[in-house]
């Protein structure tokens, strides 16, 4: 809402330029200025329009949290002792009552009488908030215009000034990355600590049952749920495992053909379909795993099971006849196809790397193309390749889709590729889709999941990078 | 001294044998590499293939014409979307089909799950506009049932056993016959194209999708584009080297390679619980996929400022102007051409992306058109894995169809991308 005060103040800034420019040009006049009139236009369009969208921006990310804190804390007792989700709903219906709508949810006797008056106190409460908002902005930039209004003469150096504001700017854009980093880390490790101050972290790394249905409300029946992640984390790996099985080899012998053998024409060819291939949606390769791959693979195995059944092998036939569709080599093997242009275009690129005197060196000596490939520029590519599996090793790690469609629920302990397994993103997935109620362990453990993924991504992507780097200044 | 022993002739005759040995390795591996090039070329023709022989059915469509008599004694004048034009539709049409209905009708249950349920609202609709149709015999056109819809695609088969498909052999004899008569006409499917989503496969298109994606790739426009070109002409042209300037580049280095996943949960953590903006809305949609695009973006300027040789920037400020003026009117006018190409790929990918959507609630189904930035919509990605999951069977051909609309504005978003920088790059 706050922003209805965006055109205002586009209109107000504009104002702000062509008032400032005039006035240069006046006070100018039949002097040498410093800066040009545009220029000091710039500077007071800065000092008009920078302050009131600061406010604005800070009003439309802690708006929501100050309104919810002043409208809960000026409520009566018994609205105050609602747990904080069943307290937010209230406050929704009451706003809705307020306004004339029915509420969402029957609310018992000494909450219904309270929605109408409530209703009304907490809009009121919003609207002050964003009376006072606008009002700071519009006197910020009321401020800012006089202060910089005052100062324009010919000796003012504005060009200089407007630059180490633009300069600014700039570096505010970039420090949003670091912004992102602590977003995400905040955001992680606050509901982490929330999820680990109800399930001790060691069940939670080490456990071996998984099934966080829990009850939704305190008087229903119902599990209490178990969080032990390892079954989570082993599917993990075991997917990561096949992925990397197809993705490895098929990529890298990929990269060194298109590198040492391929002819130009050749390489024109083959390059733009590896990124075609690459630029392919993930929900893409799901929906081919699930609805292609699976049940093919499944009838395969159904009907190999088929034929064991009544031999020797009758355990292992009985076993192949209930095969389903979701098993862990269709989302592997799927994922390790996503990941070979993703392998092969980082390997073609440490390939490239190594330096054309170590090939002419070899080819020298009498090898061949492909001794020169496994004797001298595999060994030093190594470490540049050993980063690039890395890489795509947490690829593979974080990759939700796929999995997701094609792997399954069910967290098992195993490492039996045709069984069906489920993986820590699966999990953050069908944990925070559905009904929930927030503050429960059970979508609490998501953001556990997702600290645990994150750190882990992290770590790989930090050693890989070190190592890719250390390599490529070995050659320059 | 063995070699005493060894003649030169034995010795050539061990050489070739060695050579030959040598070669047949050369040639294996020569082919691993071709096989494994097959392998992800083979793989991408299978992966489309399978989608386009899976969605190509889905671009047509059957829609029967029935005669409607709108008796006086069934259609109520006042309020027509009361009325069970289903059935009325059914009764009649087994009566015209000479089928005599038993006491519990039925036949008449199953006549009406040939056609969809557009038909009730098609007749309600005819008769608000001009009630002085009741008492006359109207022709109104519907889709076919979805199951009825698979059955002319020839995807339900007579020789399937009965209790193994959703139509039993009578309602394949009336298709077959209304089919006879002309009521049922094959025509491009529209609607797919013209419709929100819907629970009925045949009701259900991918516009409300289209809008959602369009809008949310609109939010991350405008606020990854602009971001990512400023931070990268901090740290490329203004950045003082030291300790700040190497945080933020290791920074979005590793950015660059956070699951997407995390960004949905911080999405739902800071924008949907923290912030209380509108859940599932192409406002929260654009600016997670924003932070997501930021850092592919600003890695795509920086190499595209990189490619600006120096002499540019010395001879600018060789003329006075300010390092800014240089910047802004020289190097990154020079390097436009390479940003847009970066940041229209970034949209690519960000058009795309599936899981961060899923956490931010976009797994819901939500019938509308969006008509702005604060209300629950779906996007094409999401809508794939909501129609993947849904049990109907007419809804895989609609999946695989919404992916191939997907795939088309990919591929016409990365033309764009090429055709920019053939167009406009230039090489110093």
């Amino acid at each position: 809402m706050t922003w209805l005060f965006l055109p205002i103040l586009i209109a107000a800034a504009l104002a702000a330029y062509v008032g400032g420019r005039g006035v240069a040009r006046r006070r100018g006049d039949g002097q040498r200025s410093h800066s040009r009139p545009g220029q000091h236009g710039a500077y007071a369009l800065i000092w008009t329009a920078l302050p009131a969208l600061l406010i604005l921006l800070a009003a439309s990310v802690f708006s929501a949290p100050i309104e919810r804190q002043l409208t809960s804390s000026g409520a009566p007792e018994a609205v105050q002792q609602l747990e904080p989700f069943r307290r937010a709903a209230f406050f929704a219906d009451a706003r809705a009552v307020g306004a004339g709508r029915p509420a969402v949810q029957i609310w018992p006797a000494p909450y219904a009488e309270l929605l109408p008056a409530e209703g009304q106190r907490a809009a009121h409460i919003a609207l002050m908030l964003e009376i006072g908002a606008g009002t700071a902005a519009i006197l910020a930039g009321l401020l800012g215009a006089l202060f910089v209004f005052n100062q324009i003469r010919p000796g003012m150096r504005a060009r200089n000034r407007v630059e180490g504001w633009i300069v600014g700017l700039l570096f505010v854009c970039s420090a949003v990355a670091i912004l992102t980093t602590v977003g995400i880390i905040a955001s992680l490790v606050y509901d982490s600590m929330r999820f680990f101050a109800s399930v001790p972290i060691a069940e939670f790394l080490f456990g071996t049952q998984w099934s966080p249905q829990t009850a939704i409300r305190a008087d229903q029946v119902g599990s209490t749920g178990a969080f032990g992640a390892l079954p989570l984390f082993a599917g993990t790996f075991l997917i990561m495992l096949i992925a990397m099985t197809v993705a490895a080899p098929v990529g890298l012998f990929a990269a060194i053909y298109l590198s040492e053998y391929a002819g130009p024409v050749f390489r024109a060819t083959v390059k733009p379909v590896l990124e075609i291939l690459a630029g392919v949606p993930t929900v893409v390769y799901g929906f081919f795993a699930a609805l292609t791959v699976g049940p093919t693979f499944r009838v395969f195995f159904n009907e190999i099971g088929a034929l064991l059944v009544g031999g020797p092998l009758d355990g292992l036939g009985q076993y192949l006849m209930l095969v389903q569709n979701q098993m862990a080599l269709v989302a592997g093997m799927v994922m390790g196809i996503m990941l070979i242009p993703f392998v092969s275009s980082l390997s073609d690129d440490i390939i490239n790397a190594v330096p054309q005197s170590l090939r002419d060196g070899s080819y020298a000596m009498g090898a061949t193309k492909s001794e020169t490939v496994k004797r001298v520029l595999l060994p030093a590519a190594l470490p540049g390749v050993a980063g690039a599996m890395l890489l795509a090793m947490s690829r593979a790690i974080g990759e939700t889709m796929i999995v997701t469609m094609a792997a399954g629920l069910a967290a098992r302990l195993t490492l039996n590729p045709l069984d069906t397994v489920t993986t820590v993103t699966v999990q953050i997935v069908t944990l925070l889709t559905g009904d929930q109620e927030f503050n429960s362990p059970k979508t609490l453990s998501a953001f556990g999941l997702g600290l645990t993924l994150f750190l882990v991504t992290l770590a790989l992507n930090i050693i890989a990078q070190r190592i890719v780097q250390t390599y490529r200044q070995q050659y320059d | 001294m063995t070699d005493a022993t060894v003649t030169p002739a034995i010795r050539a005759e061990r050489l070739r044998a060695g050579l030959k040995r040598r070669y047949a390795r050369e040639g294996r591996f020569r082919l691993y590499g071709l096989l494994a090039i097959g392998v992800a070329v083979g793989f991408l023709l299978l992966l489309l293939g399978r989608i386009i022989e899976q969605g190509h059915t889905a671009f047509y469509t059957h829609t029967v014409t029935v005669p409607v008599y709108m008796d006086p004694a069934r259609v109520d004048r006042a309020y027509p979307q009361g009325t069970n034009f289903e059935l009325l539709v059914a009764e009649q049409q087994l009566a015209r089909l000479g089928v005599v209905d038993d006491a519990q009708s039925s036949k008449a249950t199953e006549m009406r799950g040939l056609f969809s349920s557009e038909l009730k609202f098609a007749s309600a609709a005819r008769i608000q506009n001009n009630p002085n149709l009741i008492g006359q015999t109207v022709p109104i056109a519907a889709p076919v049932s979805d199951d009825a819809d698979l059955y002319f695609k020839g995807e339900v088969s007579r020789a399937t056993p009965a209790d193994q498909r959703r139509l039993s052999d009578e309602q394949i004899a009336w298709l077959d016959r209304m089919k006879a008569s002309g009521l049922v006409t094959a025509h491009f499917n529209s609607g797919l194209f013209t419709r929100g989503d819907s629970t009925e496969p045949e009701l259900a298109g991918v516009l409300g999708a289209v809008v959602g994606s369009a809008l949310m790739l609109l939010v991350t426009a405008f606020v990854a584009i602009p971001l990512g070109v400023g931070a990268a002409l901090y740290l490329e042209e203004f950045a003082p080297r030291g300790r700040i300037t190497d945080l933020i580049e290791v920074n979005i280095n590793n950015l660059a390679a956070v699951p997407s996943i995390i960004y949905g949960l911080l999405g739902l953590a800071l924008f949907i619980n923290w912030m209380h903006l509108p859940r599932a809305s192409p406002l929260v949609g654009g600016l997670v996929l924003a932070l997501m695009a930021l850092p592919t973006i600003i890695i795509a300027t920086r190499s595209s400022l990189k490619a600006v040789p120096p002499s540019i920037r010395e001879a600018a400020l060789a003329m006075g102007a300010s390092k800014t003026q240089t910047v802004f009117h020289h190097t990154l006018p020079l390097a436009m051409p390479g940003v847009m190409t970066g940041a229209i790929i970034s949209m690519a990918h960000a058009l795309g992306e599936t899981a961060p959507l899923l956490l931010i609630g976009m797994v819901s189904f939500i019938p509308g058109i969006p008509h702005s930035f604060g209300e629950p919509t779906g996007a094409l990605p999401s809508l794939i894995y909501i129609w993947e999951n849904a049990s109907e069977r007419a809804f895989h051909e609609r999946t695989a169809a919404a992916i191939l609309v997907l795939l088309a504005f990919m591929i016409v978003m990365n033309a764009a991308a090429i055709f920019l920088r053939r167009r406009f790059e230039r090489r110093w």
